[in-house]
């Protein structure tokens, strides 16, 4: 536990905090991000170079810009209702939320190497990274490849089908 | 002597941090890499905007700049001074943390780039695993701090101007990544130090860079193209279209900010550059066994300035492309061409003999071309325009 | 086939970078301070006070009837009349401007002032170098910047200054003529006014006003 964690740390849970407690959509957009930098951070931190950078090139630079255009196209980026961030169904939301935290909580408890022995790092290069997408998770990598070609596709479709209509 | 002369700015930290205490080596040594990128590229900016005035007043029948010092020399000092001691206006209505923080992302990201090129034999800052993964995911920010730029301003044109840039950055990015792809896929390593390695051999004298193979050739031809929508370059320069919509997500800065826009989009340049050049050109290799004498650092350099005034003749030849005919371009041509060149590459790795791996990759690449190029030509996705006008 | 057009124009640019060092032909500009290109006849910019002769206080066409000033779409002349008068061309006793000024910050060059002039007064200048560090004095031009004789008038627009100089022509010989005729009809009145005696006294009321219509 270094500085360097404790300072990535309060940056992602700042980012975080920050993204759910401002009131103008587009800076929690941009807080967001902030938490997605950090998480990204986390990972270099603990020598995982290559989900760091993917981190960083699907959050931050695609999921981030995805957030932020939905904001813009959808509606304004001012928040005109005086009343606070709080929705109505505020008890609902928060038991859900400590739901869904109890079952990651569980989860990470559960598992088995809680707080594990100063073991080595197994140094996981780019290299086994892909070996192991193309060996022993290959049928994981194909189900997900072939959802997002059919998201993909779907997309398209109504895309084109909504162009039809205003024709 | 010329070993000396290839590894002179090695041995020079090597020098300087020699003076320093034990502990301290390693972290002033990285300091001193650093601080040699902020001081070269900057520079190198300075004459590629000489240059790219001077070349575009050529190209139009004119002289450029010529009043500023010898031949006009001195006229980047005079910008600089300019910049520098203009006005630093902020909107009254700029969300003013974010208008500040834009322009400071950009070039911080930008600059961020140049850690893992590497621009000569042993000069890289540091060797990544996945170097090429991690140019990426920064030239994926500064998309990020484009959009704070053009929103933050409370300006239409701005906001225009940012949403223009970010769709077209997005929409880039794929064939930039996939383009790529192909030469990772021949190498196997996603790390550049490798990749201008691999390249850094010589048959009948000739270099084994990527772009005398016809995976290569397409990549490099994509690349290139891509290259040119990602750092904003015309034709592709919608973004910042001064005739519609003023100068783009940077319409509302001014003074310093404005040349930190500036400085940071042709510094992006010349990171795509370098890294255009590393994966295909070879990087600091020299393209033929007899001239491997000259210093890398020297071949890394003049094969980015060739780059970038490539890109000055294409900005002085071309003009600008309509949104439409960007994304179809970005989405009908580009994107299959490299899906497609990772066919040519993969076979080009599989099939063993000499002659049917060139033929058969020359034939599926120039092939798609031509038919590719007919289809959309013919749809008129991308050919001549046809005005209609109201009636 | 897709490129072809690029490579064309990427040829065609590659051919102008290098001909521009080769001829000078090529070269669309010239260095501006140092060389100059003559301004095409037709070329104006901001209006500016015609006068006759040598002094131009005398001289000046101006009669300060203010249609230019109503007439200026941003209103930006000023014109104070004199009190006494002074002859004009034809020596005719006109007012003339006490003050006459153009703010040519505010002047957009329309040309309007001229042509509702009936005098032949104002014309349009080719000057462009009026750059000035003082922005709201500097660009106010008043009687004494603005006239500017009609020998200068002839070397910036000659056709346009012949055909007027034509037309004052025509017209002062028109005047003089008339007077000419006047004073030709007066004396031959003196001489036949003897003779006549008393019926011819009620005569020249009855001319006059027929003169002055005309």
């Amino acid at each position: 536990m270094s500085v360097v964690f404790f300072v990535l740390t309060a940056m992602t849970l700042a980012g975080a905090l920050a993204a759910v407690l401002l009131k103008n959509l587009v800076h929690c957009a941009l807080s967001l991000t902030v938490a997605f930098a950090g998480l990204a951070l986390l990972f270099l931190e603990l020598d995982a170079q290559f989900v760091a950078f993917v981190q960083i090139l699907v959050y931050v630079g695609a999921v981030a810009i995805l957030v932020v255009f939905a904001i813009l196209l959808t509606r304004s980026a001012e928040t005109p209702k005086a009343g606070g961030v709080f929705s109505r169904t505020w008890l609902a939301g928060l038991s859900v939320a400590a739901a869904v935290f109890a079952v990651l909580g569980w989860a990470v408890l559960e598992s088995t190497p809680w707080l594990p022995q100063t073991t080595e790092a197994p140094a996981a290069d780019v290299g086994q990274i892909g070996e192991a997408l193309m060996s022993r998770y290959v049928l994981p990598l194909e189900i997900v490849a072939l959802l997002l070609t059919a998201a993909l596709i779907g997309a398209v479709i109504v895309a084109m089908h909504e162009k039809d209509g205003a024709q | 002597m010329l070993e000396k002369a290839d590894q002179v700015f090695v041995l020079l930290l090597h020098w300087l941090v020699g003076y320093l205490p034990a502990a301290w080596r390693p972290a002033s040594g990285v300091l001193l890499c650093v601080v040699a990128i902020i001081a070269v590229y900057p520079t190198l900016f300075a004459l590629a905007v000489l240059l790219e005035r001077k070349g575009l007043g050529r190209m139009q029948n004119r002289y450029g700049p010529n009043r500023v010092g010898p031949f006009g020399i001195l006229q980047p000092v005079a910008d600089g001074i300019k910049s520098l001691t203009k006005e630093d206006i902020v909107p009254f209505n700029a969300d003013a943390l974010v208008h500040f923080i834009a322009p400071l992302m950009l070039v911080v990201a930008v600059f961020m780039g140049f850690a893992v090129l590497p621009m000569g034999r042993n000069m890289v800052l540091v060797d990544l695993d996945a170097s090429l993964l991690f140019f990426f995911a920064m030239g994926a920010s500064t998309e990020l701090s484009v959009f704070m730029a053009g929103w933050s301003s409370r300006n239409k044109y701005s906001l225009l101007g940012a949403m223009r840039a970010v769709a077209q950055m997005i929409s880039y990015e794929v064939p930039l990544l996939l383009s790529t792809v192909g030469v990772v896929m021949i190498t196997g390593s996603l790390s550049l130090v490798d990749i201008v390695d691999a390249q850094n051999r010589y048959t009948w004298g000739l270099a084994h860079w990527n772009v005398f193979k016809p995976w290569g050739l397409a990549g490099f031809a994509m690349f290139v193209i891509a290259s040119m929508a990602e750092t904003n370059r015309s034709p592709f320069d919608l973004p910042e279209g001064e005739s519609e919509i003023v100068a783009g997500y940077f319409t509302e800065y001014s003074g310093f900010k404005f040349a930190l826009f500036f400085l940071g989009e042709y510094v992006g340049m010349f990171g795509i550059a370098g890294l255009g050049t590393s994966l295909f050109l070879g990087g600091w290799s020299s393209p033929l066994a007899v001239l491997s004498w000259v210093p890398s650092w020297i071949w890394f350099f003049s094969k980015v300035m060739v780059w970038i005034c490539f890109f000055i003749w294409v900005r002085g030849t071309m003009p600008r492309l309509r949104q439409d005919q960007l994304m179809n371009f970005a989405w009908k041509f580009v994107l299959p061409m490299t899906l497609l060149n990772l066919l040519v590459a993969a076979e080009w790795r599989f099939v063993a003999d000499m002659w049917l791996r060139w033929i058969a990759g020359m034939v599926i690449v120039v092939g798609a071309y031509v038919l590719m190029g007919r289809v959309g030509m013919r749809r008129e996705h991308f050919g001549p325009r046809t005005y209609r006008y109201a009636e | 086939m897709l490129g072809e057009g690029i490579l064309k124009g990427l040829a065609e640019t590659a051919k102008n970078f290098a001909g521009s060092y080769v001829s000078k032909d090529r070269l669309t500009t010239v260095q501006y301070p140092e060389e100059r290109i003559a301004p095409i006849e037709a070329t104006r910019d901001f209006p500016f006070l015609v006068y006759d002769g040598e002094d131009w206080q005398a001289g000046l066409r101006c009669v300060a009837c203010q249609i230019c000033e109503k007439e200026c779409p941003p209103k930006c002349i000023y014109i104070e009349k004199s009190k006494d008068k002074k002859p004009d061309y034809v020596g005719k006793p006109q007012i003339y401007p006490a003050r006459f000024d153009i703010d040519i910050s505010v002047c957009m060059s329309c040309q309007i002032c001229v042509e509702v002039c009936p005098f032949e007064a104002i014309k349009m200048d080719t000057v462009f170098e009026l750059a000035t560090e003082d922005r709201f004095g500097g660009l106010l031009l008043d009687r004494s910047k603005l006239a500017k004789s009609n020998e200068y008038y002839h070397t910036i627009h000659p056709t346009e200054a012949a055909e007027v100089d034509a037309r004052l022509a025509e017209e002062k010989a028109k005047v003089e003529a008339k007077a000419r005729a006047a004073a030709e009809a007066a004396a031959a009145k003196a001489a036949a006014a003897p003779a006549a005696g008393a019926p011819a006294k009620t005569e020249p009321p009855a001319v006059k006003p027929a003169g002055g219509a005309e």
